[in-house]
């Protein structure tokens, strides 16, 4: 019962890397891979812990603990970087709702 | 979460701190201990041990990152209702569950996704601290994020999934402010307690902007 | 059937809702249409999934102590994710990565068309 559980675990875990690894690629903004690879780290935290359950043990706490605390600081960068870019170019506008009051340029 | 320096560019710009005197000095310590009470107990939680090497290890990093690093302090209410602030959390608790799930099966469910708002919400309160806490609790609670924080007129803006009648967006406004209110309840000042209290006994509707909420406020 | 037993049949079911919510997240991120929407996607693994694994991790090892050393990593989620889904939705929105003939409501357009306009005299 437990060993079918433990299982379907795993097999949600990688249905659940493999279609954000899917978004990843895709994209289609780096937003999106970025929102995606936020996911995916997660998911690997999700997934260590998991492990400990399953195989008894508790050395892979330090590893859950330094990726709860740094995943945010891919995430924040890319923010920052995509804003700021934006920014430079279109003034902070939407583009595809603005981009024809402005005479398209 | 309250940084909203780049949108809006008539903002006052930070006021540097003034030269302290001791009194000054002394409040300013009051203000931070919760932090550093928090800053503290979150180092002896990372090792694991509850000992003096691990106290005052803390209070020296603790000292050293308020000092480093120096954020404007976070004025509390200085008032705490332990009852409430239970209820906050176990509130708090059911929205997540019942958030996250909603989430999950919308994903799964044969018609996935309909349409969406970015939702205005016009708070009570002034305090940044509620404010802050509001939008930390908002935004945790899967289906709706906070995009927008203009925090001199209170208002948080909220991207929310399937919000996709007026009704639904009513509903998360008193979504919203019941958030608030039981914040307020737990942690508030005595004249937020008094304002939101206000708001609760007139009406269920009462306090919500009518959408858009601010026609010409600049005029 | 031992109380042991139990436990462990527990700890497994939050392993296995864990991993629910883990793969609804994969599955809301392919489905869902536009950027803002998959943050949505995004954000509740990172939470609910996280306290529902922390728990099992705890049921199994059958001490508090356990709980104590994983609280910080709940802490540390807790206080970082929304800062991050904060400045992915600010930047997303801001770039128009979403579809406005998904909007229903949208209150923040007219601020943020004023404070450009603004910024531009």
């Amino acid at each position: 019962m437990i060993a079918a559980i433990y299982i379907a675990v795993a097999i949600l875990f990688v249905v659940g890397a493999l279609l954000t690894l899917y978004r990843i690629v895709r994209g289609p903004s780096i937003l999106d891979r970025m929102i995606a690879s936020d996911v995916l780290l997660t998911t690997l935290i999700l997934a260590v812990g998991a492990d400990m359950v399953i195989n008894n043990h508790s050395r892979s706490v330090p590893i859950m603990l330094v990726l709860s605390a740094i995943a945010i600081f891919a995430t924040v960068a890319v923010a920052r970087y995509v804003s700021k870019q934006d920014r430079a170019i279109t003034g902070a506008v939407p583009p595809d709702d603005h981009q024809a009051a402005k005479g398209g340029s | 979460m309250t940084n909203t320096g780049t949108v809006y560019p008539g903002a006052p710009e930070a006021v540097p701190p003034a030269p302290a005197t001791r009194k000054e000095l002394r409040w300013r310590l009051w203000v931070q201990l919760p932090l550093l009470i928090t800053l503290v107990a979150l180092w002896m939680l990372l090792w694991g041990t509850l000992s003096w090497l691990s106290f005052v290890s803390g209070m020296l990093v603790a000292f050293a990152v308020t000092r480093s690093f120096y954020l404007p302090p976070v004025e509390l209410s200085g008032r705490f209702n332990p009852f409430w602030f239970a209820v906050f959390l176990a509130r708090f608790a059911a929205d997540l569950v019942v958030g996250s799930f909603g989430v999950a099966f919308q994903a799964l469910g044969p018609r996935g996704i309909t349409r969406n708002s970015m939702v205005a919400v016009d708070l009570v309160t002034r305090s940044d601290f509620i404010i802050t806490l509001t939008s930390i609790a908002i935004s945790l609670i899967p289906g709706s994020i906070v995009a927008e924080v203009d925090r001199h007129e209170s208002i948080i803006y909220l991207h929310a999934l399937t919000t996709d009648s007026d009704e639904a967006v009513i509903a998360l406004r008193l979504k919203v402010l019941s958030v608030e209110r039981a914040l307020v309840r737990a942690l508030g000042s005595a004249a937020d307690v008094k304002a939101t209290g206000v708001l609760a006994m007139s009406g269920p509707t009462a306090g919500i902007p009518v959408s858009p909420p601010r026609k010409g406020r600049d005029s | 059937m031992m109380p042991d037993d139990v436990l462990d049949l527990l700890a497994a079911v939050l392993l296995l809702l864990g991993a629910f919510l883990s793969m609804a997240a994969g599955v809301g991120l392919v489905r869902f249409p536009d950027a803002l929407s998959r943050l949505h996607a995004a954000t509740k693994p990172q939470i609910l999934g996280l306290i529902f694994i922390l728990a099992a991790i705890a049921l199994s090892s059958r001490s508090w102590s356990t709980l104590l050393v994983l609280a910080p990593i709940l802490v540390f989620q807790m206080l970082t994710s929304p800062i991050s889904a904060h400045m992915v939705a600010r930047a997303g929105y801001r770039t128009g990565n979403f579809r406005s003939d998904l909007m229903h409501v949208d209150d923040l357009e007219e601020v943020v068309e004023r404070a450009t306009r603004e910024s531009a005299d």
